[in-house]
């Protein structure tokens, strides 16, 4: 598939110095829901402003739809709808109003129908005549969202979407995006939590200290990195390890009794056969074993740690 | 040319001037009549005439520029701080907009703003005095240049300020003294010979001059130099504006 995004070695530095992205290169794909990952300060709202037009970047390229976000920013910019991280409102104004203002600076005629379709899908049809203060945090929010959808954009921005918002929004959120998926609109959205990515991305990409450390397909990213625990409880604790059983590498917990074994989840043979067997042959009973799959937080933990030293 | 985008920002800024309509209207109102009770009965009654208008007749083109031009500065200058302030910038720059429809959206609505006021108080003052108007369309060109140069020069203290105190301060130390010693109230050949030369530094004696030769045909600086002054001030806020918007000054990081 055809890219919509494309950023090509981007750089940015800021006037203190500090280097927010050190040349980050990234293909988006049309339709597909990218969902960026990384600690505070990695860098990912930087990469978003720069794509928006927030931020100017200090080197690099960034094309929309094909168009270069600085020589043809009025063609790039009326693709992107953008759902800032800041609850940013206008708080005197009426929500109907606030959302049709967004539309027209999108340069996009009045239609009152699309507006009214999406406030509905927001479920803010009831509050489309109240004032943006009079909202709760979540609210203001969905209003947020209902301002980047009102033009009717190709691709959608989410920086931290579902920051502070409750259990109950966030999934209408995830639906959301599901839906907007389904109309073939691009989403790129930037979160720490990782659940959500689990949850809503195609693709991952994971960015700490200004770089782009990997984007990979979700699936297979976690197929490639995941690992499998088999935690062995004994009857009696054990204390200490049989030579026999050196080349497992088990851990065994400080009570002595929990033995843990790590193996790659899609490897050919796990070996807990030859495990168990020679387990019983050094006269270790089992009472119990239980496996744990990890889960994409975890390989991210791993990934920022191996960064970072 | 995103005309829908300015046609959204005008209709905005339009929309939170006619939710304050009270504010709006009836404070310059009240304080033009103060103005005229003050200066135009109290002193003026002891004032015969000034370059042979009555006193009280004298002060209005003033008395109109004093408001314009602060209503100009403070209008436009809260219009792009408040965005700034609360965020909302962001989606400014982040529309397929250039600077000029951001400037046409917001300029265009202060000085729209500051004309309505204007002209209240030119209809107030002829509740008090006399008025007719020799140069009705030099009288036109004066306001609408002056409201667009002070909404400028408000738009770019605006992008300038980075607190409500900064906001406050140019209006009140730099063009609140300008408009009282430009000539409002008083001719400038009233003053000591030295003091009519310093004030032909100060840049409101020239609109206030025209502006009131519009009016009466009398001046205190020639026509020309009046209608350069004020052209010239004009380029330069817009040559500003442009500088402002070509590297992003305060705006874009």
């Amino acid at each position: 598939m055809a890219a919509i995004v494309s950023i090509t070695d981007l750089r940015k530095t800021y006037a203190g110095g500090f280097e927010a992205l050190k040349g980050v290169s990234l293909d988006i794909e049309e339709g597909e829901i990218l969902a960026l990952l990384g600690p505070n300060g990695a860098g990912k709202t930087t990469l978003i402003s720069a794509v928006c037009g927030i931020t100017t970047p200090t080197s690099g390229r960034i094309t929309v739809g094909g168009h270069d976000v600085t020589t043809e920013f009025r063609a790039a910019r009326s693709l992107i709808g953008l759902v800032p991280q800041e609850i940013s409102l206008e708080p005197f104004e009426k929500v109907m109003w606030t959302v049709r203002f967004s539309r027209g600076l999108f340069g996009k005629r009045r239609d009152d129908a699309h507006v009214e379709k999406v406030l509905r899908q927001l479920s803010l049809w009831d509050k489309r005549d109240t004032q943006v203060k009079a909202l709760s945090g979540g609210m203001k929010r969905r209003v947020l969202i209902a301002k980047a959808l009102s033009h009717e954009p190709r691709v959608l921005f989410l920086d931290e979407p579902t920051a502070g918002v409750d259990v109950e929004l966030r999934k209408d959120m995830w639906q959301m995006v599901h839906g907007l998926k389904q109309e073939g609109v691009t989403i790129i959205l930037t979160t720490h939590y990782i659940e959500e990515a689990e949850a809503m991305a195609d693709r991952v990409g994971v960015i700490s200290r200004g770089e782009l450390l990997l984007v990979e397909r979700k699936a297979e990213l976690m197929h490639r990195l995941a690992r499998k625990e088999l935690k062995i409880e004994l009857p009696t604790p054990l204390r200490e390890l049989p030579a026999s059983l050196s080349r497992y590498q088990l851990q065994r917990s400080d009570d002595g009794r929990t033995l843990v074994y790590t193996y790659e989840a899609n490897a050919e043979t796990s070996g807990i056969g030859v495990l168990l067997r020679d387990l019983h042959e050094a006269g270790i009973a089992v009472a119990d074993v239980r496996t744990h799959q990890s889960s994409l937080e975890d390989i991210f933990v791993d990934l920022v740690k191996e960064d970072v030293t | 040319m995103n005309l829908p985008a300015i046609k959204a920002i005008y209709v905005f800024e339009m929309a939170r001037f006619f939710r304050t309509i009270l504010q709006s209207i009836i404070s310059p109102v009240i304080s033009t009549s103060l103005y005229f009770v003050v200066f135009g009965s109290a002193i003026g009654s002891r004032i015969d005439t000034v370059d042979g208008v009555s006193y009280g007749a004298f002060i209005v083109p003033g008395l109109v520029m004093l408001t314009v031009l602060m209503q100009s500065v403070s209008n436009a200058s809260f219009g792009i701080y408040f965005p700034k302030f609360i965020g909302t910038i962001y989606e400014l720059l982040s529309a397929p907009l250039s600077f000029i429809e951001i400037v046409i959206g917001y300029v265009g609505a202060a000085a729209t703003k500051s004309l309505v006021i204007g002209t209240i108080i030119l209809v107030t003052a002829t509740f008090f005095v006399d008025l007719h108007v020799e140069h009705p369309v030099w009288m036109i060109a004066f306001l609408l240049l002056t409201c667009l140069s002070f909404a400028l020069l408000g738009f770019i203290l605006g992008i300038w300020a980075k607190s409500f105190e900064q906001l406050q301060l140019v209006p009140m130390l730099v063009i609140t003294p300008l408009v009282f010693l430009g000539g409002s109230f008083y001719s400038i050949k009233m003053l000591p010979p030295a003091w009519q030369t310093v004030t032909l530094f100060n840049p409101v004696v020239y609109l206030i001059s025209g502006f009131r030769w519009a009016f009466f045909g009398v001046a205190d600086v020639s026509l020309m130099g009046s209608a350069l002054a004020i052209l010239g001030f004009f380029a330069l806020c817009l040559a500003i504006v442009w500088w402002i918007f070509k590297t992003g000054w305060r705006i874009r990081s």
